[in-house]
């Protein structure tokens, strides 16, 4: 039987060898009451209580939305489903072209943080008003004629868009269906 | 004055009690086993032993014999037209009013809400001429 040969000479430090990352992450799934064109109710942040027309699911899982922003101020945005209830209502959204929206077009620019500000420039800032970039306006106001169009089209649709979603007293979320 | 409702053989009545698998169906009283309990069946419910607790009687009677066969029911249901009156009667209305409520989406209770609003602006116009 070949004995393996030990090797003559160790490395004198010990070398790492890098961990074996076998986790693979599964891409989010979509919930089943959620479908291109579904209108959704936002449940947290600025726009809580706004109904939202669905668009796509982004590779990243998350929800991409618009209001539109003509109807309910809801521009063009992702959301997380968890933070979001499905409604039974449709409208039409194969007239929107949503090819260029992905994660990395919502990507933040990097902030400048380490460079310091001179007593001047520190005390001027703020007066500046930051400005949306005119292709962000642009795609906006492209969505938004696309689905005013599908939304004028069910009669009430409109106002119902452009309403926020409240609970009254004795409203039973639970048992309500949506 | 006697009373109207009695339990009896061929009585129909209503399960009122939420937690019974048949909440809200109509079955007729078949047999009656003692003070309290009562053998019921109806088409689509199987027949069984009920506590009086749990259901409501109504003014309908369908003609059946006691502890009468599947067929015999089913036959005396139809003729008795239960289900049309009970639709017709105002206890069934409500029940299918709540029902139809109950099931409403979200942008049907938004129209219910917008047309409530414009039927209590009309009434206030008119009250106010």
């Amino acid at each position: 039987m070949a004995k393996k040969k030990s090797p003559k000479f160790y490395p004198g430090d010990d070398v790492k060898k890098p961990i074996k990352r076998t986790v693979v992450h599964n891409p989010t799934k979509l919930r089943a009451s959620i479908a291109p064109g579904q209108i959704l109710i936002l449940l947290a942040g600025h726009f809580k209580g706004k109904r939202v027309v669905f668009i796509k699911q982004l590779a990243s899982g998350l929800l991409l939305v618009a209001g539109p922003y003509g109807v309910n101020g809801v521009p063009i945005k992702r959301v997380n489903q968890r933070y979001v209830i499905a409604t039974s209502e449709k409208v039409d959204v194969s007239k929107v072209d949503a090819a260029k929206f992905d994660d990395a077009y919502f990507k933040k620019p990097a902030k400048e943080r380490f460079n310091k500000k001179s007593e001047e420039e520190f005390f001027k800032a703020g007066s500046e008003k930051k400005e949306l970039p005119a292709s962000y306006i642009e795609d906006n106001k492209k969505v938004d004629a696309a689905l005013s169009a599908a939304i004028s089209a069910t009669p009430y649709l409109k106002e119902y868009m452009s309403t926020l979603f409240t609970l009254k007293s004795g409203d039973k979320p639970h048992e309500m269906k949506f | 004055m006697p009373f109207k409702r009695n339990i009896e053989v061929g009585r129909v009545a209503l399960v009122n009690l939420k937690a019974d698998k048949r909440y809200g169906k109509l079955v007729v009283i078949v047999d009656i086993v003692d003070q309290n309990r009562v053998l019921v069946a109806a088409p689509g419910v199987k027949r069984d032993v009920i506590s009086l607790k749990r259901v409501a009687i109504t003014d309908m009677k369908v003609e059946c014999e006691r502890a009468c066969d599947e067929a015999a029911l089913n036959a005396a249901w139809k003729a008795g037209e239960v289900e049309s009156k009970w639709a017709a009667s105002a206890w069934g209305k409500k029940i299918a009013r709540q029902n139809a409520r109950a099931s409403l989406t979200d942008f049907e209770r938004f129209k219910v809400a917008l047309a409530r609003t414009k039927r209590s602006a009309l009434i206030k116009k008119a009250l106010a001429a």
